[in-house]
C-alpha cells in the first residue's frame, strides 16, 4: 500500500489554478522524482501534501488516512517533512538553533539527532554557533536538510536541493541523500537536474502546466518521451 | 479600490478603441444617480427658506462629518495611509482661521481656503517625518504629530493658551454675506451665521465629494490604487510612490483644514482639546467611513447617516454609546469589514458611482460585459 | 548643576517606567508585526485591577501577583477570540479592534470607577528615597521600577534566546510559513505573545500607579511614550526598548526642567526628531 498518495488533487493560488488534478502514489522506502520545467507545479504540489496551501479533505492521504484538513504544523508531526525550495533558514536563528526548531515537531522514535545530523554533515558541526545568514549556499542547504529530519520524518519531501549550487556541492548532497534513503526514509524529489534525479530515483513523475504528463520507472523512460513530457512539443 | 486594468480612456462615458471594444464607466445606476443628484442639491440650497434652525444645524454636522470621511476614506481606503491623526488639521485649520480673525482681522468666511492652505502648509514637513514610518506605526506617528500641534498651541496666549477662545464679535457680526442672508431671510446675527455656515458646509461636502470622485478618476487614482495593492510593484511600474503619497497627504490635509475651520466658524469658540480632539475627527470618521464601507465612494455616505441616526438616538447614553460605537466597531471588523455598502454589493452588483472601467464586447448586447477584476 | 543632575536621575528612572510600557508592545511586534492600541488602556485596566483587589483588603504585592496571571490568560484569550482571526496584510482590521477596544476600556473603566484620580498604596514605600549624597536623593519606588524593567527584559530575553519555546517564538517571527512547517502553531504562538505582552502590562500598571496618579483616561498618553520608546531604540532590540524608554524619560525631564509645561512635548519633539535623523532608531537589530 502506498504511504503517501493524492488523488485528483487541485490547487489554486487565489484565482490561479496551478495544478489540475494529481494523481501520485509513494511506497515506502521508495525515491520518487518530480521533473518539470519552472512553473509546472512541482513545488505547490509539494505545499499542497504539507498544508501550506489550501485543498480538498480527501485529495491527500498518508497511510490510508485523508490528511487534507489537517494543518501544516500536524502533518509534520505525522513523519512528513518538507525542505523547503530556497532553503529558507530562519535568519535570527543560529545553525544550531535552527537545527533544533526542526525537532519541535519531532516524532518519538528515530535516528536524528542533532550528533547524527553532525555527523551526516561535519562541516555544520564547526559553524554550530554562526548566523545561518553567514553560511554558503551549500552550507545552507545542508542546514535546511539537517532541519528537516530532526523531527525523524517517514517521508522526506525535497523541494530543489539543487537550485544554485556549484556541481560539486551538489554531489555532496546527494551523497547524504543516499545516507539518508539508508535509513528507509521514503524521499519526494522535485528537481530540476534530470541527470542527479533521475540517477537515485526509483521511479519519477514530469508535470506539466500543472498535469502529470509522464510517469514510470526512469530506466523505462526514453530521452525522447522525457523530452516531450517536459516541454510539451 | 480597485480599477480595471485596461489603458486609461478618457473621461466621460463610452469611446470606441478602433472599431471593436468600447470602454465606458456610466452604470445604469449611476445614471439614474447623476439624473436626482441635481434636484436633491437644488433643494438643500433651497433648504434654509423653511427649514428649522435646528434641522440646518443637524445637517451641518452631518454634512462636515461627511466631508471629513470621505478625504479620510480617500487616503486610508484608497491609498492604504491609515493615519489616526486628521485631527491635527482639523485643528491646525481651525485655529488658522481664528488666528487670522483674532491677530489680523480677516473676515473667517474668506479665510477658510486661507485656513485650509495653512493645514496643507503643516502636512508637508508633517509627512517628511512620519512617511519614515510603516502600517500601524505610521499611523500612531500621525498621532504624535496631533499631539504636538495641539500642545504647541495651548502655548499660544494670543489664542486663548489651555482654554481656548472665542470669535471676536466685531468680526463674527461683520461676516462677508452675512447681511445678504440677514435680508434674505428676515433673521437676527446668529441665525443667519448658521445659514451661511450651512451653506458652506453643503459647498464643502459636494466639493470634497466632487474632489475625491475627480482624483480616484485620473491617473493619480490609478496610481493610488496601485500604490495602496503593492508600494514595491507600483514602483516598478513607474509610479512615483513618494510624490503620489505626498500629494494626497497634501491635498487631502488642506480640504481637512478647510472642514475644521468651517466647524469652528460654526461653533464660534475654540480650544485645544476640542480642535484637536482625537475621538471627535478621527474615532467617529473612521467609524463612519467603516461602518459605511471603506474604499468606496458610497461607503462614507451610508456611514454618516448610520452614524447620525446612533448619535440621535443613544449619545445621551454617555460611555455607554462609546463602548457601544467599539463594540460594534469589533463586531464590524470581524464579521463585515466590507461595511453596509459591502454587503449590499455583494449581493447586487450595483456601483452609485462608478470608478472602474469595463469593457463592453460589442455585439454580445448588455449581458456579456465584463467588470475590470475587483 | 544639582538640579540637573538631579533632573538626569529622575529621567533615567523615568525612563525606566517608559520601558515597562514599551516591553510588551515591542514583543508584539516583534513576533506578530501587530501594533495594540489599546496597549496603555491596558496598563491603566491593570492599575485599577490591582486597586480593586487590593480594596478587598489583600496586601497590594498579591494583588499584583494575581492581576498578572490574570491579564496574561486575558492577552491569551483576547488574541485566540478576535486577533488572531483578523491577522494578515491588511492592517486595518487589528488596529480598529484594537482601537475599538481601547474606547471600550477607557468608558468601561469610566463608568466603573469614576473620572476620580486613584493612586496604588505601596505602604512604607510610598514616597520613600533614598539619598545618595550631596543632597541628591532618588525615590525608591522610581528606583525599584527601573529594576523591574530590567529584570523582565532579562526574563524574556532568557526566554527568547535560551529555551525551545523561544525559538519557536524567534522562528514564528522570521518566516511564520516555514515555522508551520517544523510543527509550530503560530497561533498558538502569538496567543502566548499577547499573553506575555499584557503580563508585562500588569507589572507596569502597578509601577504606574505605585509612582503617581491614575485615572480612566490616561491610556492613550502611555500608548504613544511606549510606542515612542520602541521607534528610538529601534526595532527588535529589547535593550534598546529601555535605551528609548530612557531617551523619552529623558528628554520628558529636561524639557520640564525648562518649563513645566513643556515636559510631554519635549518628549514627543526628542521622538520626532530622532525619526528625522535615524529612523531606524538607535539600536535596530531586526531587518523588517
Amino acid at each position: 500500500m502506498a504511504v503517501l498518495e493524492t488523488r485528483e488533487l487541485t490547487a489554486c493560488y487565489g484565482d490561479f489554478q496551478a495544478l489540475f488534478g494529481i494523481t501520485f502514489a509513494l511506497d515506502e522506502g521508495e525515491t520518487v522524482a518530480i521533473i518539470g520545467a519552472n512553473g509546472a507545479g512541482k513545488s505547490t504540489f509539494l505545499k499542497a501534501i504539507t498544508g501550506l496551501l489550501p485543498r480538498q479533505a480527501a485529495a491527500v492521504r498518508l497511510d490510508g488516512r485523508d490528511i487534507g484538513t489537517l494543518p501544516a504544523f500536524e502533518i509534520v508531526k505525522l513523519g512528513v517533512s518538507l525542505v523547503p525550495e530556497g532553503r529558507r533558514l530562519f535568519s535570527s536563528l543560529s545553525v544550531e538553533e535552527n537545527l533544533l526548531v526542526g525537532a519541535y515537531g519531532r516524532r518519538i522514535d528515530g535516528p536524528w539527532s542533532l550528533a547524527t545530523v553532525y555527523q551526516l554533515f561535519p562541516m555544520l558541526r564547526d559553524r554550530r554557533h554562526a548566523p545561518s545568514t553567514a553560511l554558503s549556499g551549500g552550507q545552507q542547504q545542508m542546514v535546511a536538510i539537517g532541519r528537516s529530519l530532526m523531527s525523524n520524518p517517514r517521508i522526506l519531501l525535497c523541494d530543489e536541493l539543487s537550485l544554485g549550487l556549484a556541481p560539486i556541492v551538489i554531489r555532496d548532497i546527494y551523497a547524504a541523500l543516499a545516507d539518508i534513503k539508508t535509513r528507509g526514509t521514503s524521499v519526494v524529489l522535485v528537481e530540476q537536474d534530470l541527470v542527479h534525479a533521475m540517477s537515485v530515483a526509483d521511479r519519477a513523475y514530469c508535470f506539466m502546466e500543472g498535469r502529470v504528463s509522464l510517469s514510470g520507472r526512469p530506466q523505462d523512460l526514453t530521452r525522447d518521451a522525457i523530452h516531450a513530457a517536459y516541454f510539451g512539443l | 479600490m480597485r480599477i480595471g486594468g485596461l489603458t486609461p480612456a478618457g473621461h466621460g462615458t463610452a469611446r470606441a478603441l478602433g472599431s471593436r471594444f468600447a470602454v465606458t464607466r456610466a452604470t445604469r445606476a449611476s445614471t439614474i444617480v447623476v439624473l436626482l443628484a441635481v434636484p436633491a442639491i437644488a433643494l438643500l440650497i433651497a433648504l434654509p427658506a423653511f427649514a428649522s434652525r435646528v434641522l440646518l444645524q443637524e445637517l451641518f454636522y452631518v454634512f462636515t462629518m461627511l466631508a471629513l470621511a470621505q478625504l479620510w476614506n480617500l487616503l486610508a481606503g484608497c491609498a492604504g495611509l491609515i493615519s489616526v491623526g486628521q485631527q491635527a488639521f482639523v485643528g491646525m485649520g481651525a485655529y488658522a482661521l481664528f488666528a487670522f480673525a483674532v491677530i489680523a482681522g480677516l473676515d473667517p468666511v474668506l479665510s477658510i481656503a486661507l485656513s485650509g492652505a495653512v493645514a496643507g502648509v503643516v502636512a508637508i514637513p508633517a509627512a517628511l517625518i512620519v512617511f519614515r514610518l510603516r502600517g500601524a506605526y505610521f499611523a500612531i506617528g500621525t498621532w504624535v504629530v496631533a499631539e504636538v500641534c495641539r500642545l504647541i498651541l495651548a502655548q499660544v496666549k494670543q489664542l486663548g493658551g489651555g482654554t481656548g477662545t472665542s470669535l471676536p464679535p466685531e468680526v463674527a457680526s461683520s461676516m462677508v454675506g452675512l447681511d445678504f442672508v440677514r435680508n434674505l431671510f428676515a433673521v437676527r446675527g446668529p441665525a443667519a451665521r448658521d445659514i451661511l455656515s450651512y451653506w458652506l458646509a453643503l459647498i464643502l461636502a459636494v466639493g470634497t465629494f466632487m474632489l475625491v470622485y475627480r482624483l480616484l478618476r485620473s491617473r493619480h487614482g490609478l496610481a493610488l490604487s496601485a500604490i495602496g495593492d503593492s508600494e514595491a510593484a507600483a514602483e516598478s511600474a513607474g509610479v512615483d510612490v513618494f510624490r503620489t503619497k505626498l500629494f494626497i497627504y497634501a491635498v487631502t490635509a488642506v480640504a481637512t483644514g478647510m472642514v475644521g475651520a468651517l466647524i469652528f466658524f460654526q461653533k464660534a469658540r475654540i480650544s485645544p482639546d476640542a480642535a484637536f480632539s482625537l475621538i471627535d475627527w478621527t474615532a467617529y470618521v473612521i467609524f463612519i467611513v467603516v461602518i459605511g464601507g471603506i474604499g468606496t465612494m458610497e461607503g462614507p455616505i451610508i456611514g454618516v447617516v448610520i452614524f447620525y441616526l446612533l448619535q440621535y438616538y443613544l449619545s445621551a447614553l454617555g460611555s455607554w454609546y462609546l463602548i457601544l460605537l467599539g463594540g460594534l466597531a469589533i463586531i464590524l471588523m470581524l464579521f463585515a469589514p466590507a461595511g453596509v455598502w459591502g454587503l449590499i454589493s455583494r449581493f447586487y452588483e450595483v456601483s452609485l458611482f462608478p470608478v472602474r472601467r469595463r469593457l463592453i464586447v460589442p455585439g454580445s448586447g448588455g449581458a456579456d460585459e465584463k467588470e475590470g477584476k475587483s | 548643576m544639582l538640579g540637573w543632575v538631579d533632573t538626569l536621575l529622575q529621567g533615567v528612572l523615568l525612563g525606566g517606567l517608559y520601558s515597562l510600557y514599551a516591553t510588551g508592545l515591542s514583543v508584539i511586534f516583534g513576533i506578530m508585526r501587530l501594533v495594540n492600541l489599546a496597549h496603555g488602556d491596558l496598563i491603566v485596566l491593570a492599575a485599577f485591577l490591582t486597586l480593586a483587589l487590593a480594596a478587598l483588603g489583600m496586601p497590594i504585592v498579591i494583588a499584583l501577583a494575581i492581576v498578572v496571571p490574570l491579564m496574561f490568560a486575558g492577552g491569551y484569550a483576547l488574541q485566540s477570540v478576535m486577533l488572531n482571526r483578523v491577522l494578515g496584510r491588511n492592517i486595518l482590521p487589528p488596529l480598529l479592534i484594537t482601537f475599538g477596544l481601547s474606547i471600550i476600556i477607557q468608558n468601561g473603566l469610566l463608568e466603573t470607577f469614576s473620572a476620580d484620580t486613584r493612586f496604588l498604596n505601596v505602604g512604607p514605600l510610598q514616597g520613600a528615597s533614598l539619598p545618595l549624597g550631596g543632597g541628591i536623593a532618588i525615590g525608591v519606588m522610581p528606583l525599584i521600577c527601573l529594576v523591574a524593567a530590567v529584570a523582565v527584559i532579562l526574563l524574556l530575553n532568557a526566554v527568547f534566546y535560551r529555551t525551545g519555546v523561544g525559538r519557536a517564538f524567534r522562528a514564528t517571527s522570521d518566516d511564520v510559513e516555514i515555522a508551520r512547517l517544523m510543527g509550530i502553531n503560530d497561533k498558538s504562538i502569538y496567543a502566548l505573545t499577547m499573553g506575555i505582552a499584557l503580563a508585562v502590562c500588569a507589572v507596569a500598571g502597578f509601577f504606574l500607579g505605585a509612582r503617581a496618579n491614575f485615572d480612566p483616561s490616561i491610556g492613550p498618553a502611555r500608548l504613544l511614550y511606549a510606542f515612542e520608546a520602541v521607534i528610538i531604540g529601534g526595532l527588535g532590540s529589547l535593550w534598546g526598548t529601555l535605551a528609548g524608554g530612557i531617551v523619552v524619560g529623558l528628554a520628558q525631564t529636561i524639557g520640564a526642567h525648562v518649563d513645566p509645561e513643556w515636559q510631554i512635548l519635549s518628549g514627543h519633539v526628542a521622538f520626532l526628531i530622532v525619526l528625522v535623523i535615524r529612523p531606524r532608531g538607535l539600536f535596530p537589530r531586526a531587518v523588517d
